[in-house]
C-alpha cells in the first residue's frame, strides 16, 4: 500500500507553484495589455505599429514555443532566467497580447458621444481616457479577462517541460515514483478545475463591483 | 552564439518532416474536434435533463483544465485500463476532445441565432423535422459559424506543440531533439517559432477572408 500523504503533499507545493505563476503572470497580462492595448489606438503611428508587431507575433505562436524560446534561446543573448521567470514572463507576454485586443475592442465600444463631450469639455486626452473612457470600457473588458485569466491558469501547465516544478512536474514525479497515473492525474485534474472556478466567480464578483454606478447607462 | 545558415540548412529537412506530423495531427485533430462537438452540442440540446446536465459540466471540466494534462491522462492513464494507443492517436484524440468542447458552443450558438420565426415560420409551412432543418435552420445556421469553426482551427493548430510532451514526433520535438544532439537552442527554437508564425499569418488573412465572406448574413 502507498503511503498518499507525502504524494498529497508534493502536488499541493506544486499547486501553490502554479497560483503563484497565475498571478504573477495575470498581473504582468493586465499591465501589458492595458500597454499594448492603449498603444493600438495612439495617434502615433510608430507607438500603432510596435504594439500591432507585438500583438501579431504573440498571438501568431504558441506560448509552448515562446516559453522554450525564452528559456533556451535568450541566455544566447546573455540574458538568463529562471524557471519561474521565464515562464511568468512568456505567460504575461502571451496572454497580455489577447487582452491588449480586449482593451482596444472595449476602448472602441465607447461611443463617439462621449468622445465629443469629452472634447467640448475641454478635456485632456488622458483626462478623457481616465474619467470617461477608461471607467465605461472597463465593465466591457471584463468577462473575456476572466477567460483569458483561465487560459492563463491552463497555459502553466506548460512551464512543466522547462522543469519548473508546478503542479502538472509534480503529478509526474508521483507517477514516476509510485507507478500509479490515475490518482496523480485525476487529482490535479481537479485542482485546476477547482481554481478555474475560483477565478470566474473571481471575476464574477468584480463585474458586479466595477458596474455598480452604471446601471441604466447602458444595457 | 551566432546565427548559423549552414546549421539552417542541414536542420531543415528533419523540420519539414516534424512539420508534416505537426499539419497530419492539426487535420486529424480537427475531424475528431467536429465531430465531437456535435455530440456534446446535441446531448446538451435535444438529451433528458439529466445528461444534458451532465454533458454541460463535462464541458465546462474539460474546458477548464490544461490540454497537456489532459493528453498525459490519455497516454498514461488510458492504458492502465488496457487502452494502450499510439501516441499520435492520444493525442490527436486529446486535441479532438478539448477542442471538440469548444466546437459545441460554437454549434449551439449558431444554432440558437437563428430567430424564432424561423422556425414557426417552418411549422407552419408544415414542413416535417428533417426539411426544417436541411432546408431552413443549418443554412442559416452554418455560415456565421464557419469563421469561429476556423479561429478555433488556428488555436488548435498553434497547440500541437504540446503532443511533443507525450512523444509525438512534430515540429517541437524534432526541433528539440536537433537541439538537444547539437547543443545548439537558437536555430531550431527559432525557426520552429518563425514556422508557427508564417503559418498563422496566412491563416489570419484567410480567416478575414472567411469573415467577409460568411459571417454576416442578413446583410448580404
Amino acid at each position: 500500500m502507498i503511503d498518499w500523504s507525502g504524494y498529497i503533499g508534493l502536488i499541493l507545493e506544486g499547486a501553490w507553484v502554479t497560483v503563484q505563476l497565475t498571478l504573477m503572470g495575470s498581473a504582468l497580462a493586465v499591465v501589458v495589455a492595458f500597454a499594448a492595448g492603449l498603444g493600438r489606438v495612439s495617434r502615433f503611428t510608430a507607438v500603432r505599429a510596435l504594439a500591432t508587431t507585438y500583438i501579431e507575433f504573440f498571438r501568431g505562436t504558441s506560448i509552448f514555443v515562446q516559453l522554450f524560446w525564452v528559456y533556451f534561446v535568450l541566455p544566447f543573448a546573455g540574458i538568463t532566467l529562471t524557471p519561474l521567470q521565464a515562464g511568468v514572463l512568456a505567460l504575461g507576454l502571451n496572454v497580455g497580447a489577447y487582452g491588449a485586443e480586449v482593451v482596444r475592442g472595449a476602448v472602441k465600444a465607447i461611443g463617439r458621444e462621449q468622445r465629443e463631450a469629452c472634447i467640448a469639455l475641454n478635456l485632456s486626452r488622458y483626462q478623457a481616457m481616465r474619467h470617461i473612457i477608461l471607467p465605461q470600457a472597463l465593465p466591457l473588458m471584463l468577462p473575456t479577462f476572466g477567460n483569458n485569466a483561465i487560459e492563463l491558469l491552463k497555459g502553466t501547465a506548460v512551464v512543466s517541460l522547462i522543469s519548473l516544478t508546478d503542479m502538472t512536474f509534480q503529478a509526474q514525479v508521483v507517477r514516476a515514483q509510485t507507478g500509479s497515473t490515475l490518482i496523480p492525474f485525476a487529482t490535479i485534474l481537479v485542482l485546476y478545475f477547482v481554481m478555474a472556478w475560483v477565478i470566474s466567480l473571481g471575476m464574477r464578483w468584480l463585474e458586479r463591483r466595477v458596474s455598480r454606478g452604471l446601471d441604466g447607462v447602458r444595457v | 552564439m551566432e546565427w548559423d545558415w549552414e546549421f539552417v540548412h542541414q536542420i531543415m529537412p528533419t523540420l519539414l518532416e516534424g512539420l508534416q506530423i505537426t499539419i497530419l495531427a492539426t487535420i486529424l485533430g480537427a475531424a475528431v474536434a467536429a465531430a465531437v462537438g456535435l455530440v456534446f452540442a446535441i446531448l446538451r440540446m435535444v438529451a433528458p435533463r439529466p445528461i444534458a446536465r451532465a454533458t454541460s459540466f463535462a464541458v465546462e471540466f474539460i474546458r477548464g483544465t490544461p490540454l497537456l494534462v489532459q493528453l498525459y491522462f490519455i497516454f498514461y492513464v488510458l492504458p492502465d485500463i488496457g487502452i494502450r494507443l499510439p501516441a499520435l492517436v492520444a493525442g490527436v484524440i486529446g486535441l479532438g476532445i478539448h477542442y471538440g468542447t469548444y466546437a459545441a458552443e460554437v454549434y449551439r450558438a449558431g444554432i440558437e441565432n437563428v430567430p424564432r420565426g424561423q422556425w414557426e415560420a417552418a411549422k407552419a409551412t408544415n414542413l416535417t423535422a428533417r426539411q426544417t432543418w436541411i432546408h431552413v435552420i443549418l443554412p442559416q445556421a452554418i455560415p456565421p459559424m464557419i469563421p469561429a469553426l476556423a479561429n478555433y482551427l488556428i488555436a488548435m493548430f498553434k497547440e500541437t506543440p504540446l503532443l511533443s510532451a507525450i512523444t509525438v514526433l512534430e515540429l517541437m520535438n524534432q526541433a528539440k531533439s536537433i537541439a538537444n544532439s547539437n547543443y545548439r537552442y537558437i536555430e531550431p527554437m527559432t525557426l520552429v517559432g518563425v514556422f508557427f508564425l508564417i503559418m498563422s499569418l496566412i491563416s489570419v488573412f484567410f480567416l478575414r477572408w472567411l469573415e467577409e465572406r460568411y459571417a454576416r448574413v442578413d446583410e448580404r
